[in-house]
C-alpha cells in the first residue's frame, strides 16, 4: 500500500488565466478555449501535441461530453478525454489523475482547462438549479438550506467547540483582500477591515455578506507533462511532489465531523508522498468558498492544531508578508470564483509564484506550496504539494 | 410559490406517512440494533437488509444551527433557522428550530419534535427549544 508515487516526475509547464470578473459577450467554451491555448503558449506548445485534455463542466453552458466538445472546437484529437465533475474540489482531483496517467503512459501532455460564466452567463432557471443543487433533495433542501447556511453550520460547531469568534472569522476575509490589493487581476482589490466585514449584510449567521466568495465568469489552464519533457519547453517546470484525496460524506447532516474535515487525510496523504510536512510550505492555497473553510483548513492540514486555527487568523500569519501567506492571488474571497473552475486560480498563482513571476505579490524566495482545494460541503478533498525543485 | 417539497420514494414512504402522523420514524438494524437516518435499503453501520422502522422519541439536542437571513426563495420568509439536531436514538438529521428566538439558540440545546406543514401532502419535522432548559441555557 501507499507505493504509488509521482513526487518530481510529474511538472506543471504552462499556465494561463483569462480575465475575470465580468465577462461579457465571451461563452464559457470560449473563455475555456482562451484559457488552454494561453496555457499552451505559455508552454510553448501547440495545440496538436495535446494528447491528453481534462475539462469541467460549465454551469452556463452544460454540455454532455463537454471536454470532447471543446477537443472539437479546437479540432484536436487526445487519447485521454475527460470532464470531471467534484464541484471545487475537481481541479485538483483531476491533477492527481492526470499525473497518474502520464506516469502511466496514457497521455503525455495534458491540458487542464476549465472555464464557466456564473457572474453574467445563468439564465434565471440555470442560477436556481446553482442555488438548489447542493444538499439532499428529500431531506436537506426542504428546510432551505442556502450554500452559505451549510457553512454557517461549520462556523457556528467551531465556534462553540472552540470559542473561534466572528472576529476571527473576518480576518480570512481581511487576508485574502490583502493579497488582492497585490494583484492587478483581482476582482476586488480595495482592502477591507475585520470591522467591514462584520458591518456587512448578515447572509446566514455567523456569516456575513463579506464572509462569502464571489460570483464571477472566467476560465483558467494549465499543461501538465512529465518531468522529462517539461526540461526542454519555455518554462522553468513547477513539480508536482505530492497529492493526496480524502472523502468523508456528500451531504453535511452526514458528516461524522463539523470541525474536522477530509482535508486531514488529503494532506496526510500528500504530505506522505513528498516527504514532507506543513512546516515546509513557504505558502498555501486554500479553499475559500466562505471563510470558516480556510479555519477548519489551516487546522487539518496541519498548519496549527485543532481549535486554534482562529488565534492562528489573528497573528496575521496569513497575510502578505506572513509567516503562511495564504490565497497570494486573493482566493475565491476576493480575486475571483466562477464556481467548479475556482481552485484553477490558485493553481496558476502557485505556478507563478513557483517561478518567481508574480510580480508585487511575491512571496519571498519561495520554494514549497500546498494547494488544497474541496467540494461540496467539505465532503471531498484534494491536497497538492508543488515544488521548484523535483525533489 | 411553495415550499421545495420532498418526494417520497417507496423506501422512504413509511417515514413521511409517519410525519403525517406526528411520528418520526428511523430505521433500527435487526442485526446491529443501531439506528440510522436517513433512509437505506441497507444498514449504513453493518449493511444488514435486515431494517425495521421505530418512532423516535422526539428528543434531541441542536449540534449546530444558523439564522439564514437571506432566504433561499420567497417561500422561505427569513429569517428562519437551519439546524441539525443529534437525535436521542443517535443520528443526525437537518432540520428547523421554530417558534424561538433566535437569541435563545445555543448549541447543545435540548429540542424536541414537533411538525410543521409544508403542504396537503407533507408534514415536516422541525424542532422547538425545550421551554424549561430555556433560563438555564442563557
Ligand atoms: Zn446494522
Amino acid at each position: 500500500m501507499g507505493a504509488h508515487s509521482f513526487s518530481g516526475k510529474v511538472a506543471i509547464v504552462g499556465a494561463f488565466d483569462t480575465p475575470v470578473g465580468t465577462i461579457v459577450g465571451k461563452t464559457p467554451m470560449e473563455l475555456c478555449v482562451e484559457a488552454g491555448l494561453g496555457a499552451l503558449a505559455d508552454a510553448g506548445l501547440r495545440a496538436g501535441q495535446v494528447d491528453g485534455l481534462v475539462t469541467c463542466n460549465a454551469m452556463a453552458q452544460p454540455l454532455l461530453y463537454h471536454a470532447e466538445a471543446m477537443a472539437e472546437y479546437l479540432q484536436i484529437f487526445p487519447r485521454y478525454c475527460m470532464a470531471v465533475g467534484a464541484g471545487g474540489g475537481t481541479t485538483f482531483s483531476i491533477i492527481h489523475h492526470a499525473a497518474s496517467a502520464i506516469i502511466t503512459g496514457m497521455a503525455d501532455i495534458v491540458l487542464v482547462s476549465m472555464a464557466d460564466s456564473l457572474r453574467s452567463g445563468l439564465s434565471r432557471d440555470q442560477a436556481l438549479l446553482v442555488q438548489s443543487s447542493t444538499g439532499h433533495p428529500e431531506f436537506e433542501q426542504p428546510f432551505g438550506p442556502t450554500v452559505p447556511a451549510y457553512y454557517a453550520l461549520i462556523a457556528r460547531a467551531h465556534m462553540a467547540q472552540y470559542g473561534t469568534t466572528a472576529e476571527q472569522l473576518a480576518q480570512v476575509a481581511v487576508s485574502g483582500r490583502a493579497h488582492a490589493a497585490r494583484n492587478p487581476a483581482a476582482q476586488m482589490r480595495d482592502p477591507i477591515t475585520v470591522a467591514d466585514v462584520l458591518a456587512s449584510r448578515m447572509i446566514a449567521d455567523p456569516l456575513h455578506l463579506l464572509d462569502c466568495s464571489l460570483v464571477s465568469d472566467g476560465g483558467s489552464a494549465i499543461v501538465l507533462t512529465s518531468a522529462e519533457v517539461a526540461r526542454d519547453l519555455a518554462q522553468p517546470p513547477v513539480y508536482l511532489l505530492g497529492a493526496g484525496e480524502g472523502h468523508r460524506h456528500e451531504h453535511i447532516s452526514q458528516a461524522h465531523s463539523l470541525t474536522t474535515s477530509a482535508a486531514r487525510e488529503a494532506g496526510e496523504r500528500a504530505y506522505g508522498m513528498a516527504g514532507l510536512g506543513p512546516q515546509d510550505m513557504d505558502f498555501a492555497q486554500l479553499y475559500d468558498c466562505f471563510t470558516p473553510t480556510v479555519l477548519v483548513e489551516l487546522e487539518d492540514l496541519g498548519f496549527c492544531a485543532k481549535g486554534e486555527g482562529g488565534a492562528f487568523l489573528e497573528s496575521g500569519a496569513t497575510l502578505p508578508g506572513g509567516a503562511l501567506p495564504v490565497n497570494t492571488h486573493g482566493g475565491l474571497l476576493s480575486h475571483c470564483h466562477p464556481g467548479n473552475p475556482g481552485s484553477m486560480f490558485a493553481l496558476t498563482e502557485t505556478v507563478w509564484q513557483l517561478r518567481h513571476a508574480a510580480g508585487a505579490r511575491q512571496v519571498r524566495d519561495a520554494s514549497l506550496a500546498l494547494v488544497h482545494a474541496q467540494g461540496g460541503i467539505m465532503s471531498s478533498h484534494t491536497a497538492l504539494i508543488l515544488g521548484r525543485e523535483a525533489g | 410559490m411553495s415550499k421545495i417539497l420532498p418526494r417520497p420514494t417507496p423506501l422512504s414512504q413509511p417515514y413521511w406517512d409517519g410525519c403525517r402522523e406526528g411520528i418520526l420514524r428511523l430505521q433500527q438494524c435487526l442485526d446491529c440494533t443501531r439506528c440510522q437516518f436517513y433512509p437505506r435499503a441497507v444498514c449504513s453501520h453493518c449493511h444488514s437488509a435486515r431494517l425495521e422502522w421505530r418512532a423516535a422519541c422526539g428528543r434531541g439536542v441542536l449540534a449546530s444551527y444558523t439564522v439564514v437571513e437571506r432566504g433561499i426563495s420567497a417561500a422561505y420568509p427569513a429569517p428562519y433557522v437551519v439546524a441539525l439536531i443529534d437525535l436521542a436514538e443517535g443520528p443526525r438529521m437537518m432540520s428547523s428550530v421554530i417558534g424561538a428566538d433566535p437569541a435563545d439558540l445555543r448549541v447543545g440545546a435540548p429540542v424536541e419534535l414537533g411538525f410543521a406543514e409544508w403542504s396537503d401532502e407533507i408534514q415536516m419535522p422541525v424542532f422547538h427549544l425545550i421551554e424549561d432548559a430555556r433560563g438555564e441555557l442563557s
